[in-house]
């Protein structure tokens, strides 16, 4: 009896260092998973050439800035991360105005084939963008978007909004209709109520979908690769140019393609806590 | 000036029709509570006054002028939520001062009014505070006061008390009741619980199934029960009923006894009496006692009359076991009838 009664708190106590321990590893692991790869792309990119082909390789990087020259330098590579961040701030936006709307209606309003509608949105990614890529570009040929940022970014665009709708959808329903209510009561019309209710609201949760719309359209070089050939954002231009490229290249333009998405997530990580924080409001 | 009143209303949702042919006329400055089990309409009833919702068909209006078509912020209504919709992103006193801002009032008279408003439901010293930072209590005193800030002709309330825990319910009942009384607002206030509905309203209106049952005052709905729906919903316990069978000449038997009932009617009644309108006696119904519970201040016994279940509130002083053969005589002015086809009260 004793025994046991002397046994019982060692016991959790064993039980929750192993779970303590267990956690610890797999935060490791993930956090390893995520840096490693990151860290032997900085690595090497850092390196000379000699460096990169041989093995075993150092830990530390010898700041060797030649790669990173060689690109600054490079022919077009100012103009490529120009268009990248031209056409993913267009799809940002526009992806925000078409689909925070859409997400709106979808939580408020009850019409005929919502349900329908919510799926169609999705299949929307079900088509692949090969598939679509040589009548699309026939199009913008006939229309003049053709190698321009504006039209790149209306493709980008049409991959980013069902997200933007879908994370809309669940921000609004997040909102109780009551606010609103409350708010019309006290003078609002449904406009009003929107922007100094709703909006200031949801404002981290659309900033966080926003940011999703820049990586997509960032991340995206298909569409790009097809549809560009002056105008190429960095992804294309990058696939173009590096295709045949020596590896030391190839690491330093994984690099300066990484780099900005990176310090752009840094900065508005707020934002994305803040977008899975707001349904527990 | 605001008389509200609510012509021939009904409301389908679909193919259900949530409520039937409403009319009543509420008038100035008084307090009306809508009451009536989840379900029965008040709450459609209420959110149609405020523009929330519209009706299929029919009329409101509000100080003589007819407002169905109109948004809520047009209507002179503000009203206060069951879950209180206090603005998360603004301070306690950009809460109350929300509806003024929308005015375009200035500066001073916000603050003015906000800290009178404030000051009436006691929380001047919540101010600078967020909605994150206050207790439900504190939340819905936030909602009251925004509502009065606005002095609208109206204050609609839709079960305002009841996310709040019994005790501080209690408190802050009695608090409203005193508020809104001193602002001479008309108050329209729904809720579920019988008890709220009494202590506060200068009338009920007592909702079944999408239709005004009776709207009288509080002691009127309770003595006087103009169907039967209504003597099984109000009172706790609520009334007892037995059938009556005519033995002619205003005479009736019920469970074997024969008592003074309506001339007018000859076909079968129910006879209906309330728990604490029953005195022990010698001659009377006789009743079984099944289960007896000292509340304390009153002794309540559930009985059973031929086979139907008869409750009594007795003086805590008699003693009363299980199994006990009861005579009970029911106060014979305070016996009521009613027609079982129409189920209405019978004169």
């Amino acid at each position: 009896m004793t025994d046991a009664v002397a046994d019982l708190p060692a016991d959790t106590g064993a039980s929750r260092k192993a779970g303590q321990f267990l956690y610890g590893a797999s935060v490791v692991l993930l956090c390893a998973w995520v840096i490693v790869p990151l860290y032997f792309l900085l690595l090497n990119t850092l390196s000379s050439p000699e460096e990169v082909n041989s093995f075993p390789k150092s830990f530390l990087p010898h700041f060797d800035l030649g790669s990173l020259t060689f690109f600054a330098n490079f022919q077009g590579i100012l103009r490529a991360l120009w268009n990248s961040v031209l056409v993913a701030a267009m799809t940002m936006v526009m992806s925000i105005v078409i689909g925070a709307p859409a997400g709106y209606a979808l939580s408020r309003f009850e019409f005929r084939g919502k349900e329908a509608f919510r799926l169609l949105i999705l299949l929307t990614r079900a088509f692949p963008l090969p598939l679509l890529a040589l009548p699309l570009a026939v199009l913008f040929i006939r229309t003049g978007l053709d190698d321009t940022a504006f039209g790149l970014a209306l493709v980008h665009t049409t991959l980013a909004i069902p997200f933007a709708v879908l994370i809309t959808f669940s921000l609004f329903s997040g909102i109780p209709i009551e606010l609103e209510e409350a708010a019309w009561t006290l003078g609002c019309t449904r406009f009003t109520a929107f922007t100094k209710v709703v909006l200031p609201l949801i404002l981290p949760g659309i900033t966080a979908s926003a940011i999703f719309a820049f990586v997509i359209s960032w991340n995206e070089v298909f569409a790009a690769a097809v549809l560009t050939i002056e105008n190429r954002t960095l992804p294309a231009f990058l696939l173009q140019t590096l295709g045949e490229a020596p590896l030391h290249l190839k690491f330093a333009g994984g690099f300066i393609l990484v780099v900005p998405a990176l310090i752009f997530i840094f900065a508005v990580r707020k934002y994305l806590f803040a977008m899975w924080g707001i349904a527990n409001r | 000036m605001a008389e509200i009143q609510i012509k021939n209303i009904a409301k389908n949702f679909g193919s259900y029709q949530a409520l039937h042919d409403i009319n009543l006329t509420i008038a100035d400055q008084e307090f009306m509570v809508l009451l009536g089990a989840s379900g029965c309409g008040k709450s459609t009833l209420l959110r149609i006054i405020a523009g929330l919702e519209t009706a299929t068909t029919g009329e409101v209006w509000i100080g003589g002028r007819r407002v169905d078509h109109l948004s809520p912020k047009d209507r002179g209504i503000s009203m206060v939520f069951q879950n209180y919709a206090v603005f998360p992103h603004l301070t306690v006193f950009e809460n109350i001062g929300f509806g003024l801002r929308m005015q375009k009032l200035p500066d001073d008279e916000v603050t003015r009014r906000v800290e009178r408003t404030a000051g009436l439901m006691h929380i001047d010293q919540l101010l600078k505070r967020y909605s994150g930072e206050l207790s439900g209590g504190q939340r819905q005193r936030v909602a009251v006061a925004r509502a009065l800030a606005m002095e609208p002709d109206v204050i609609l309330m839709d079960e305002p008390l009841s996310n709040l825990d019994a005790l501080l319910r209690l408190e802050m009942r009695a608090e409203l009741k005193g508020v809104l009384a001193d602002s001479k607002t008309t108050a329209i206030y729904v809720t579920h619980d019988q008890v709220e509905a009494m202590s506060l309203a200068d009338r009920i209106s007592v909702m079944h199934q999408g239709r005004i049952v009776q709207a009288a005052t509080p002691i009127e709905v309770y003595r006087n029960p103009a169907a039967e729906f209504v003597a099984g919903f109000i009172g706790n316990p609520p009334m007892n009923f037995l059938p009556a069978t005519p033995s002619g000449d205003g005479k009736w038997q019920v469970a074997g006894q024969v008592l003074d009932g309506p001339t007018s009617r000859s076909a079968p009644l129910q006879f209906a009496v309330r728990p604490e309108d029953i005195r022990p006696a010698d001659s009377g119904l006789t009743a079984t006692a099944k289960v007896v519970e000292p509340l304390g201040a009153h002794l309540l016994v559930t009985c059973e009359v031929e086979g139907t279940m008869f409750r009594a509130v007795l003086d805590s002083d008699l003693t009363v076991h299980v199994g006990d053969q009861l005579t009970l005589a029911p106060q014979p002015d305070r016996i009521r009838w009613f027609d079982p086809e129409t189920t209405l009260a019978v004169a």
